[in-house]
């Protein structure tokens, strides 16, 4: 029997602690279970290794297994997300007359990102006094899975996709709102006050930044007609929606910089203010899992729904795949969304909240309307 | 609502050697403990077993940064009671190492107070262009830091030939960089949101708090020691004083961003007037302090510092007090936190620029 819930915060504890089960439960063991189930992969490979057979290994490439865990899915964007982070370092240090990282590998530091996993690998894990355990060793795991679960709708080409759904765009919202928990379960767990603070500011941003943001790609819908991502896509063929809908461009541009916690949104990690913010008690590979893997995948996914709402995806010049042309846009999507933190300084929760309720919200049903407008010219037919 | 209690520091990325017990509600801070006195070392004790000349490598150990303005009065003061009267080169000299080490000063505390906004750039920038006046500090003295340059009598040792030009291509550069400095920060609408209207320090409150240097000058209070009671050749060069009145951490930062301006200018002037002749006066090995008492004070980078010796003709001074401009800051800091947001905690903080040891002695 369990025993009964007397206040408020034991509910939230409850509700957390299903949600957090859940989370774990899902990915790493039904999800498996169901994809092997379905190839039957150890047999398929045991096969493979004894008789090579070209089209069978092509029948691998193409199974749901490979997208997931290689291609379109969670090895490329890790790889991509390390590549991020050295990339941030270079360009940042370029802006801010340094050199960056130099010494690991033979050219420009290129090896800093298995340094930097070597390192966090080889520190030790401190579990503080007094943390909620399963908790605090649970938001690693979640908010990777969170990250990761936005690649499965991001089609890096019209056969590079893991899921092909008609409702991307509300799994996107769908999942843009367990972040906050994710954060807000750090904060708790923790059990400590920087923590908590930075958990509840991660909070009240991603709550309020996420409005603003669902409604500028209701715009992208709305021109479109379609929730499918791949559909989005191809509706951009001849024009992005970057120069039909610019203001719904920059509203998404900016809620998704503060959405990712960068500069200058970077409240919940204001070193100066609440030293990491709800990252402070983590060490070791814990907080690598989290900054790492975590924080860098979504920077990529975010970057990479840019592309596909605004900059035509893998629309390019077709004598080279659409998977190279998404790859480059996303990298200059990331390269700006770089940029602010080597310009901005760190804004204010107050003036952040009001820009955020009032302009950004305002901006993007002026959005609407834009689009609303540009549909009822005729100037995109109606699909 | 509740209150939380919140430590900042010791061991937090935005303290320093100091401790602040915050009382917050939300995010507004109701209540502030300044907690000072991890670094204290017993300076003034110090100097009571120690002669005139064996007082100067301790005593700019508060301020590595700064140290020829922590040591300014404590030279003048030994000069007055000694009586001596030094060469004019050698205050050429002062002046310009003196100017020179507020701007290393000023770069360092602009750099932080950059990271402490959370702009990075202008925490690698300043730290970067400090090199230049280090390098010249280092022509001069032979160290990059805590130079002990500063002797009674005039300076250690007179400056290479080099230094003019160094010294006028070093302010040359900073003059660009300054401008540059403008542009990605202090005309930033991010800057100047985070700053503008907070903790804001009357002019009323300013002088009964007893503020001191560019947290005086940022509250509209026109008081600089080189312009009141100009010492060594500060009367023979050409230079302002900023002053804004707005008494906002905007007008305490653009002071001392403004002031950068005038250390130039004064820097300028005083390598092309040095005219040439001995730097010290020669005095025996160890020198005993006539009977007697002196005071004086000097504009150190972070406001007036002064100095009184006391001696009674033994071989050590009897006492030395000492009064660093941070010190004379601190009561500002409880004031101005209070009721501010915890986001503007750093930023207040580091701009009444107070620097724990300085303070802790």
């Amino acid at each position: 029997m369990s025993e009964p819930i007397e206040n408020f915060s034991d509910f939230l504890k409850k509700i957390l602690q299903i949600v957090m089960w859940v989370l774990i439960f899902l990915p790493i063991v039904i999800f498996p279970l169901i994809l092997i189930g379905e190839t039957y992969l150890p047999t398929k490979i045991s096969t493979l290794m004894a008789n090579p057979d070209p089209e069978a290994i092509f029948a691998l490439l193409d199974s749901d297994l490979f997208r997931v865990a290689v291609f379109p899915g969670f090895t490329f964007a890790a790889t991509f997300a390390a590549f991020i982070g050295l990339w941030e370092r270079k360009l940042l240090a370029k802006m801010q007359m340094r050199v960056g990282p130099l010494y690991a590998g033979k050219y420009a530091g290129i090896l800093q990102p298995i340094a930097d996993l070597l390192k966090l690998m080889s520190k030790e894990i401190i579990t503080p006094r007094g943390v909620d355990k399963p908790f605090f060793w649970a938001v690693p795991l979640v908010t990777t899975a969170i990250a990761v679960s936005l690649l499965a709708v991001i089609p890096l080409s019209e056969t590079s996709v893991i899921a092909r759904t008609d409702v991307g765009v509300l799994i996107i919202f769908a999942i843009l709102s367990f972040f906050p928990i994710a954060a807000l379960m750090a904060g708790w767990a923790s059990n400590s006050k920087y923590s908590l603070i930075g958990a509840l500011r991660a909070l009240h941003q991603m709550v309020a930044y996420e409005i603003p943001m669902i409604l500028a790609i209701l715009g992208v819908v709305i021109l479109s007609g379609s929730m499918n991502l791949l559909e989005i896509v191809s509706v951009q063929e001849n024009v992005w929606f970057l120069f039909l809908l610019p203001i719904g461009a920059i509203v998404f541009f900016i809620t998704a910089l503060a959405e990712l916690e960068r500069v200058p949104f970077d409240l919940p990690e204001a070193e100066s203010e609440i030293v990491t913010g709800w990252l402070t008690e983590y060490s070791g590979m814990l907080f690598g899992v989290i900054l790492g893997i975590a924080v860098y995948i979504k920077f990529y996914a975010f970057a990479a729904l840019f592309t596909v709402f605004f900059l035509g995806g893998w629309i390019g010049p077709s004598f080279i795949p659409g998977e190279f042309w998404f790859i480059l846009k996303t990298f200059i999507v990331i390269t700006l969304m770089i940029i602010p933190r080597g310009v901005f300084p760190r804004i204010r929760i107050d003036i952040m909240l009001r820009a955020g309720w009032a302009k950004l919200l305002m901006l993007s049903l002026v959005n609407i309307f834009l689009a609303l407008v540009i549909i009822e010219l005729g100037i995109l037919p109606v699909r | 609502m509740s209150t939380m209690s919140l430590s900042v520091g010791p061991q937090h990325p935005g303290s320093g050697h100091f401790r602040l017990q915050l009382k917050i509600k939300g995010d507004i801070i109701v209540d502030v403990d300044p907690d000072a006195g991890y670094v204290h070392r017993g300076e003034e004790k110090m100097c009571e077993y120690r002669d005139l000349i064996q007082n100067i490598p301790h005593l700019e150990r508060p301020v590595i940064l700064d140290s020829m303005g922590v040591l300014y009065p404590y030279v003048m003061a030994c000069e007055d009671l000694l009586g001596l009267e030094v060469p004019e080169r050698a205050m050429y000299i002062r002046v310009a190492m003196a100017e020179i080490n507020r701007i290393i000063s000023h770069l360092y505390w602009l750099g932080i107070y950059g990271i402490f906004l959370g702009h990075s750039t202008m925490f690698m920038w300043p730290m970067g262009d400090r090199e230049p006046f280090i390098d010249l500090a280092q022509l001069a003295s032979g160290a990059r830091v805590t130079f002990a340059y500063m002797v009674p009598g005039g300076v250690r040792n007179d400056v290479p030939d080099s230094f003019e030009s160094q010294a006028l291509k070093a302010v040359k550069y900073l003059e660009g960089r300054l401008k540059e400095y403008d542009r990605i920060f202090f005309s930033n609408p991010l800057f100047l949101g985070r700053t503008k209207g907070v903790g804001v320090l009357t002019k009323r409150d300013a002088i009964s708090l007893g503020a001191v240097g560019p947290t005086l000058r940022g509250s509209g209070v026109r008081s600089d020691i080189r312009i009141s009671e100009p010492y060594d050749v500060y009367d023979e060069l050409e230079f302002d004083i900023p002053v804004l009145d707005e008494g906002d951490s905007y007008s305490r930062a653009m002071v001392a961003f403004l002031e950068m301006k005038e250390s130039l200018k004064i820097i300028k002037q005083a390598v092309e007037k040095m005219p040439k002749g001995p730097v010290r006066l020669k005095m025996r090995g160890q020198v005993r302090l006539p009977a007697g008492e002196a005071y004086s004070r000097a504009e150190a980078a972070r406001g007036t510092m002064s100095y009184y010796i006391v001696s009674d003709a033994g071989k050590y001074p009897y006492r030395i007090k000492i009064s660093p401009p941070s010190f004379r800051n601190l009561p500002t800091i409880p004031f101005l936190l209070k009721g501010a947001r915890l986001a503007d905690m750093p930023v207040i903080y580091w701009g009444i620029n107070y620097w724990p040891v300085e303070a802790d002695r």
